[in-house]
């Protein structure tokens, strides 16, 4: 799809030579009466390779069509996330690398909203927070109850999160995806 | 994705910028004050501006935002006043990146009588003049370099610049395209981090409202103003031909018809006042760069309120 250089924005998705490519930043000059130039940054979706382009004002980028669709995690193998489209069955890997943070709040059986190019998955999109059940936690010290103190607590899905002292075994929390911080605690569990 | 960052806490954390910024318009004032120049206001919004090709001006209805003050300003002139000096809001579309705000503040004056040489010596005198007021000795840092700005700021040619940085001549060889992309990637990264550079002498087909020089029309007397690589103002000494500004104004609108599909009237007004028109030189200057410049301050968000993004 043509787009002009100057609606490029940072996490557009562009296309050149057939590869995807996330941009990383989007770097704007001018001379005062000149002609604006764009150097973008960019990452290379399928092996995170990072180069950099510049672009003339007047200059047209492929921006790749997306679409999205529903999708099941199943499980990791290696460095892959497995996720399946329950309508087709068909099944798709993303590295742990493009998940970044968003690996440590997938359940097993959950559903996520997949990022698709084509037919290769790209991305996931997560709520921005989400619920969790605690699972492991440090026993709170003696005499830290009226302090704020922190620490630490597992979350079913094995990820480590700081949280305040009162967090008990069995409560549900809410994490925020984007910087998988402890936000509050939602459920106490018994 | 992420949540807009508390305003409160924004404007907090530039205020000390802000009444930097303040402290700059006095200073600035007060110099102009002193030379006996006329502070004047001119149209935010007009029927007609100056056509550009490589600037996009916001519509008002049928009418236009400024992109600068500089027709309105040398109407003033045409009408026998002399030195006169205006900060004004100017805008500009699509310009938003580390050093640009698509509304900015522009500082112009003109000088009956004077050339783009005098300009310049104008303009070293106003900047050293703030930076002393501001507390500052013979230097200041900027991002981590120190910068000596004792005068007189060395001057470079257009054409020396590109011979040395890029390997060509652009007043021999007039190439717009590879003129403004080998500024930015090869010229302007090699200049003097640790002194203004004033770029001089720029190619003809470059002089938008500058005069040519009588004794090389291959040239126009135009000059830029960069110091820790920020573009801070334009010099001309002003075309004062109104057949030849015409001329130029016609090439403008027809390369703005071809590229953008742009119809852009031709400032009628301005021509008719540009017979009028005494010799003159006359400058725009960013302000808002000249506060990043004393601030310190690596994005122009840092020394303004409300960004087109905040606005």
């Amino acid at each position: 799809m043509d787009t002009e250089i100057s609606d490029v924005r940072k996490n557009t998705k562009i296309v050149i030579d057939g590869a995807l490519y996330n941009v990383v930043e989007v770097d704007f000059t001018k001379p005062g009466k000149g002609r604006s130039v764009y150097r973008l940054r960019l990452q290379n979706m399928r092996d995170g390779g990072v180069t950099d382009r510049t672009y003339r004002s007047g200059e047209k980028v492929d921006a790749a069509s997306m679409s999205t669709e529903e999708e099941q995690y199943l499980y990791h193998e290696g460095d892959q996330y497995i996720f399946m489209n329950s309508k087709s069955y068909e099944q798709h890997g993303i590295s742990e690398k493009t998940l970044g943070i968003k690996k440590n709040f997938l359940k097993e059986g959950q559903s996520v909203i997949v990022l698709m190019f084509g037919d290769e998955a790209i991305d996931i999109q997560l709520p921005i927070t989400i619920d969790l059940k605690v699972t492991d936690t440090e026993t709170a010290l003696k005499g830290a109850t009226i302090t704020a103190q922190n620490k630490i607590s597992v979350i079913e899905t094995g990820y480590k999160v700081s949280t305040p002292a009162f967090i008990k075994v069995g409560d549900v929390i809410k994490i925020d995806t984007r910087t998988g911080n402890y936000l509050e605690r939602v459920n106490t569990g018994k | 994705m992420i949540m807009p960052e508390d305003e409160q806490k924004r404007l907090a954390r530039r205020r000390l910028n802000l009444e930097r910024r303040a402290s700059v318009f006095k200073h600035i004032r007060d110099f102009f004050n002193e030379q006996g120049f006329l502070e004047v206001e001119t149209p935010i919004r007009a029927p007609a501006i100056a056509p550009e090709q490589f600037i996009v001006p916001f519509q008002s209805e049928d009418w236009y935002l400024a992109a600068s003050p500089e027709l309105h300003m040398k109407r003033l002139l045409a009408a026998g006043y002399e030195n006169i000096n205006q900060f004004s809001h100017c805008f500009r579309k699509g310009e938003r990146g580390r050093w640009h705000n698509p509304e900015f503040i522009m500082l112009e004056w003109y000088r009956k009588g004077a050339d783009y040489q005098i300009i310049i010596e104008d303009t070293e005198k106003l900047i050293t003049t703030v930076v002393y007021k501001l507390g500052f000795k013979k230097s200041i840092k900027y991002q981590g370099q120190e910068i000596d700005i004792s005068l007189p700021w060395p001057r470079i040619t257009v054409r020396d610049a590109y011979i040395r940085f890029a390997g060509w001549d652009p007043i021999a060889e007039n190439d717009a395209e590879r003129f403004d992309l080998d500024f930015i990637e090869k010229v302007l990264p090699n200049f003097a981090k640790d002194r203004p550079t004033v770029l001089i002498d720029y190619p003809a087909s470059q002089a938008s409202l500058a005069r040519l020089k009588t004794d090389n029309p291959k040239v126009a007397e135009r000059a830029e103003v960069f110091i820790g690589g920020l573009e801070l103002a334009n010099a001309y000494s002003e075309l004062v031909n109104a057949k030849e500004q015409e001329k130029r104004f016609r090439e403008a609108i027809e390369q703005i018809k071809k590229e953008r599909g742009q119809t852009m009237p031709l400032p009628e007004k301005f021509l008719e006042a540009m017979k009028s028109l005494p010799e003159c030189g006359g400058i725009a200057l960013g302000i808002d760069r000249l506060v990043m410049l004393l601030c310190d301050a690596d994005k122009i968000d840092d020394v303004m309120a409300f960004t087109v993004d905040e606005a």
